[in-house]
């Protein structure tokens, strides 16, 4: 039973704390005693069902004769009476806590539909059950969510102190040591500039110099894994699924190599890579090249899976949507087009800029697209209804952009690299933070579940500290940077059992969950036509036989009449109620206005 | 400046000495666990997949009878108990969990037809072909003993099948007519026939337990109440039913296996048209048995198959065979809902598994989990088409596989050619009746 506070209970306690003039404005329970401040303050509950509840809580101030009524009705209903200690003291927060709105919304999956109608009783019964199984199921998440171990980082200015001034020199004074070493500089100038790759944990760092430089570490520990020149160009390089394999894109050709540097694949498919995306859950390494070719590889079988002839030229701008697996690649006539591997033409193809595109990013949910152009602008998009949101100018243009996990953005303008926060909301006008780089910036790269943004540039590479980047909270069963060889190998055999296959990829990752009312109708067609008659068609109503001239012919329509067009009557009525209500409302206004136009105002005495 | 930086103690994280289980931090946030339906999706194409690989039902054949078993009966109070009587007039008890005959008698010259265990569990009754109603103990006769029913009651003509009231003492016989005997006397307390020269199979309601329904030679379905003298009511069909059975959850549903290849599921209160035709049977359909959860049955047909069908589904969710298994005569589900015992032509009883990709045995709380969770996924997604088609895939003999294809085509030719002819006729001279109505001739009150 789970019993919640009403929102009767809440106006009279309102009341009560303003008749006592308290400074608390919502406390919980109608007591003087001033209660502790709660999480939960300022939640509203629905309370359809705990009308009764409402009831015991008015009971509670009453007198002592009238509680003792009370106990006893208490005792009549049952189980409904709230829990007597034996202190005589009633529980003050009676029922289980109630869960915070804007939790329960971060966990709401979709809408709820409407019921079945009654006569279907069977489906509604499965229906409301699912329902009542995923509120709770949402609930939890809520209750657990408050639970979490780990808050998000942040770093805020002094008084007129802007926060992109403050140098990572101080920001790693400031904070605690193992936080502080995340701030450092690996100089390596003779192979760059670089490119670099952090692993799905977060726990590895590949970089790649443009002249052949390849090495593998974990940065965290500062232990190398491998370090290798592969004598040839990289343009990119990328971890696969996990930290033991990872892919370069060199010179001629596409190699896997694995953590100890040893090539373990030569891909002569795939000729020319420029950039490469790895799309985590369906194993399938996409790599965009100079040829315009845009190519899947599926790493779990070595297969193509799809060579898509984009016909647009090189492609060296490119970003892959972690909400629904599809590939967005920039073009230097200024589109972003979007592909799956399943369908020769773009899905999407949208002008983004005047100029050619520079970088793409896309954030973690799905819903917004940063692209940078030559014309020198940074545009965010609403992916999911491909609208521009925001337009900043950067006078310098930005050629490096990189969404982190919580929604800061960087964006590297030469050799100094700039973050800013909530680019999509309210119009940014100054970065959160911003840092010169050595050289100029050839790469960025958040790294996941740390406050930490890897820079490859041409002097090598610097781990930057970017309070409130990472997402605080890991999930270990997903991605566990702590994990154990052991749990690594469990988590790649499951990972490889759910692979999802690349005909799944689309638009709308859960459009497999929704009815396919159009195959049912084509099939219910097929089948009225094999059968000759529609099984499903309703019986036409004919009226009973009625004796004593009761069956006339003006009689039988007339009582036809009476159930003519029964199943659309309730929305003709609405519709035409809401229209009277729209004229109404429209003829009342023309009156406002006409009795404004009317009216004198105080100084049209004084007009001659 | 007011700084922080996210920087986690491992110790908070990796487990403290290797005796420990690793620690799993959870965080169930959505957007940390992107493509949830095609994920959930594969799991589910994945489970079916695997259940289709696990599903071994055949358990064991229990053999011994030296002719074709005819009839079986459940113990009402040990599950692992069951009879079974032959055409040479043996009676084998059997001991399911050993797999072994615990006894053997020779109950009647001629066939055994009818067997019921009593409530009780203390005495069973037998038919058989000698025109006898024998009643004989539970109990293994001790050494030096000599196996002699504890009663015997000689009739006037052959009885063909038994059934036992569900907590009195009284039983019922079908033969030439309805008898229902008190186990005190020998002769019957009340005689039912309504015209007609044989029954074939007599089930008392498990709910009601005054009703009766019968199923007799001239196609059609009695019912009967005990209290009363005559008969309630009859449906008259297009083809015999062999045997009925009442669910035992809703007992005012009944099901009976018919000569025509089908199965109809009949409300007792609507006789005019049976609720479901289950159809898929090859050949004419000789025995039927309800699970206990009253969600199932299973049902024996000449065509030497076992069906399993929900009790609202027009077609089987599973089918059995095997090479040597012959005509299949008598059919139980046992009262645990795990197992099927099928009796058939060739002497031997099988014992199969109700759900063939069950793991049979004691499960770890993780292992019931993650059947739990597959079957949720299976379900969730039992109608696109892909996992669809591999869960329906079965393996058919080729003589099964042929002439269901064979049936079809036909009933298809059938179907065209009617709708051929309203097409060239009159709107309205010819009605449309469905397949439930083709099977019905009439009902009689």
């Amino acid at each position: 039973m789970t019993y919640r506070f009403s929102p009767e209970v809440k106006k009279y306690t309102i009341k009560m704390a303003a008749s006592s003039e308290t400074t608390l404005k919502k406390p919980h329970v109608g007591k003087k005693r001033k209660p502790p401040k709660r999480y939960w303050e300022g939640t509203e509950e629905d309370g359809k069902n705990d009308g009764k509840k409402q009831k015991e809580g008015d009971n509670n101030k009453q007198t002592p004769q009238q509680k003792k009524t009370r106990t006893k009705e208490g005792g009549k209903r049952g189980g409904t009476g709230e829990k007597k200690v034996i202190s005589g003291k009633s529980d003050p927060f009676p029922g289980s806590a109630p869960v915070p709105e804007e939790k329960l919304r971060k966990f709401k999956r979709g809408d709820k539909g409407e019921l079945p109608p009654r006569p279907q009783y069977k489906l509604r019964a499965v229906v409301v059950r699912s329902e009542a199984a995923s509120d709770l199921a949402q609930k939890q998440n809520a209750r657990y969510d408050l639970m979490l171990p780990e808050d998000a980082g942040f770093l805020e200015g002094d008084e007129d102190e802007d926060t992109c001034t403050i140098s990572q020199d101080d920001i790693a004074d400031a904070v605690d040591i193992t936080a502080g070493a995340k701030y450092f500089n690996l100089t390596l100038s003779q192979f760059g500039p670089y490119r670099l790759d952090y692993s799905k944990t977060g726990r590895h760092l590949l970089l790649g110099g443009r002249r052949g430089h390849v090495t593998s570490l974990d940065w965290q520990s500062k232990q190398l894994m491998c370090e290798m020149n592969v004598m040839e160009t990289v343009n990119d390089v990328k971890w696969l699924h996990s930290e033991a394999l990872f892919a370069v894109a060199q010179k001629k050709w596409l190699y896997i190599y694995d953590n100890k540097g040893i090539e373990l694949h030569c891909i002569r498919k795939f000729n020319d890579v420029l950039r490469m995306q790895f799309l985590p859950y369906h194993f399938l390494l996409a790599t965009a090249s100079a040829t315009g070719f845009l190519q899947y590889l599926d790493v779990s079988v070595g297969k193509e899976v799809a060579a898509i002839c984009t016909k647009a030229g090189r492609l060296d701008v490119m970003a892959h949507n972690p909400h629904n697996a599809i590939i967005h690649l920039g073009h230097s006539n200024g589109t972003v087009t979007l592909w799956t591997p399943n369908q020769r033409e773009p899905l999407v193809k949208m002008l983004c800029h005047q100029g050619g595109v520079r970088s793409v990013a896309v954030d973690k949910t799905g819903t917004y697209m940063v692209t940078s152009g030559m014309d020198k602008k940074l545009k965010v998009y609403d992916i999911r209804s491909y609208r521009p949101l925001q337009s900043y100018f950067l006078p310098a243009g930005a050629s490096c952009l990189s969404l982190s996990q919580r929604g800061l953005l960087s964006a590297a303008t030469g050799d100094i690299v700039q973050v800013y926060r909530d680019v999509w909301g309210t119009p940014v006008t100054k970065p959160y933070m911003a840092h010169r780089a050595k050289g100029s910036v050839w790469g960025v790269h958040f790294c996941p579940f740390e406050d930490v943004l890897g820079v490859g540039h041409g002097e090598g590479f610097t781990s930057m500290v970017v309070p409130g980047a990472g997402e605080p909270n890991f999930d270990g069963l997903d991605a566990n940077p702590y994990r154990s060889a052991k749990q690594r190998q469990e988590w790649e055999v499951k990972a490889l059992l759910e692979k999802i296959q690349p005909e799944l990829i689309g638009l709308d990752p859960s459009q497999l969950s929704q009815v396919d009312h159009s195959t049912w109708e084509q099939r219910h067609e097929d089948r009225v036509q094999a059968l000759g008659f529609d099984p499903l068609a309703k019986e036409k109503f004919t009226p009973r036989l009625k004796t004593k001239g009761r069956s006339s012919s003006g009689k039988v329509e007339k009582r036809k009449k009476q159930v003519a067009h029964e199943d659309q009557r309730d929305v003709i009525r609405q519709t035409v109620e809401d229209r009277m209500k729209i004229d109404k409302e429209r003829k009342e206004k023309k009156k406002k206005e006409a009795a404004a136009a009317g009216q004198k105002s105080a100084l049209d005495r004084f007009r001659k | 400046m007011k700084v922080k930086v996210l920087s986690r103690n491992p110790d908070d994280y990796v487990r403290e000495t290797k005796l420990d289980i690793q620690r799993v931090p959870r965080n169930y946030d959505p957007s940390l666990h992107p493509f949830e339906v095609p994920r959930e999706y594969t799991r589910a194409l994945n489970a079916t997949k695997l259940e289709r690989v696990f599903s071994k039902p055949f358990l064991a054949s229990l053999d011994g009878h030296r002719d074709g078993v005819n009839c079986m009966a459940k113990h009402p109070k040990s599950l692992s108990t069951i009879l079974s009587g032959s055409c040479d007039g043996e009676l084998k008890v059997w001991n399911l969990t050993k797999r072994e005959c615990v006894r053997t008698l020779q109950a009647h010259e001629g066939f055994v037809r009818g067997m019921v265990v009593r409530f009780c569990g203390t005495s069973f009754f037998t038919v058989g072909d000698d025109k006898t109603i024998k009643q004989w103990k539970m109990e293994t006769p001790g050494y030096g003993e000599e196996e002699e029913p504890l009663n015997t009651i000689l009739g006037k003509s052959v009885f063909t099948s038994i059934d036992h009231h569900q907590k009195e003492g009284v039983f019922v016989t079908c033969g030439q007519q309805v008898d229902i005997w008190d186990e005190q006397r020998s002769s019957p307390i009340r005689s039912f026939s309504w015209g007609v020269d044989s029954f074939s199979c007599v089930r008392f309601n498990p709910v009601e337990t005054e009703l009766l329904a019968s199923c007799a030679s001239d196609r059609s379905i009695v019912l009967y109440d005990m209290r009363e003298a005559t008969p309630l009511k009859k449906v008259i069909m297009n083809m015999r039913s062999n045997t009925l059975c009442w669910n035992p959850m809703e007992a005012y549903n009944f099901t009976c296996s018919n000569e025509d290849y089908n199965l109809y599921t009949y409300d007792m209160r609507y006789l005019d048209k049976p609720f479901t035709v289950h159809m898929d049977h090859v050949s004419a359909v000789l025995d039927v048995d309800y699970s206990p959860t009253g969600k199932e049955f299973v049902s024996a047909s000449f065509d030497k198959t076992i069906r399993i069908f929900p009790k609202d589904s027009g077609h089987s969710r599973e089918v059995y065979h095997t090479k040597r298994m012959q005509h299949v005569i008598s059919i139980k589900w046992s009262s645990d809902n795990k197992y099927i015992l099928s009796a058939s032509d060739e002497m031997n009883i099988r014992l199969w598994k109700a759900n063939a990709a069950e793991k049979l045995g004691l499960l770890a709380p993780r292992e019931k989990a993650a059947v739990n969770y597959s079957q949720k996924l299976k379900d969730k997604f039992q109608h696109h088409p892909q996992i669809r088609r591999i869960s329906r895939h079965r393996h058919l003999p080729k003589s099964i596989y042929s002439q269901s294809k064979e049936l079809r085509v036909m009933k298809e030719a059938r179907r065209r050619k009617e709708r051929n002819v309203r097409k060239h006729s009159k709107p309205g001279s010819m009605p449309v009746v469905t397949e439930k109505e083709k099977h019905v001739v009439t009902v009689v009150k």
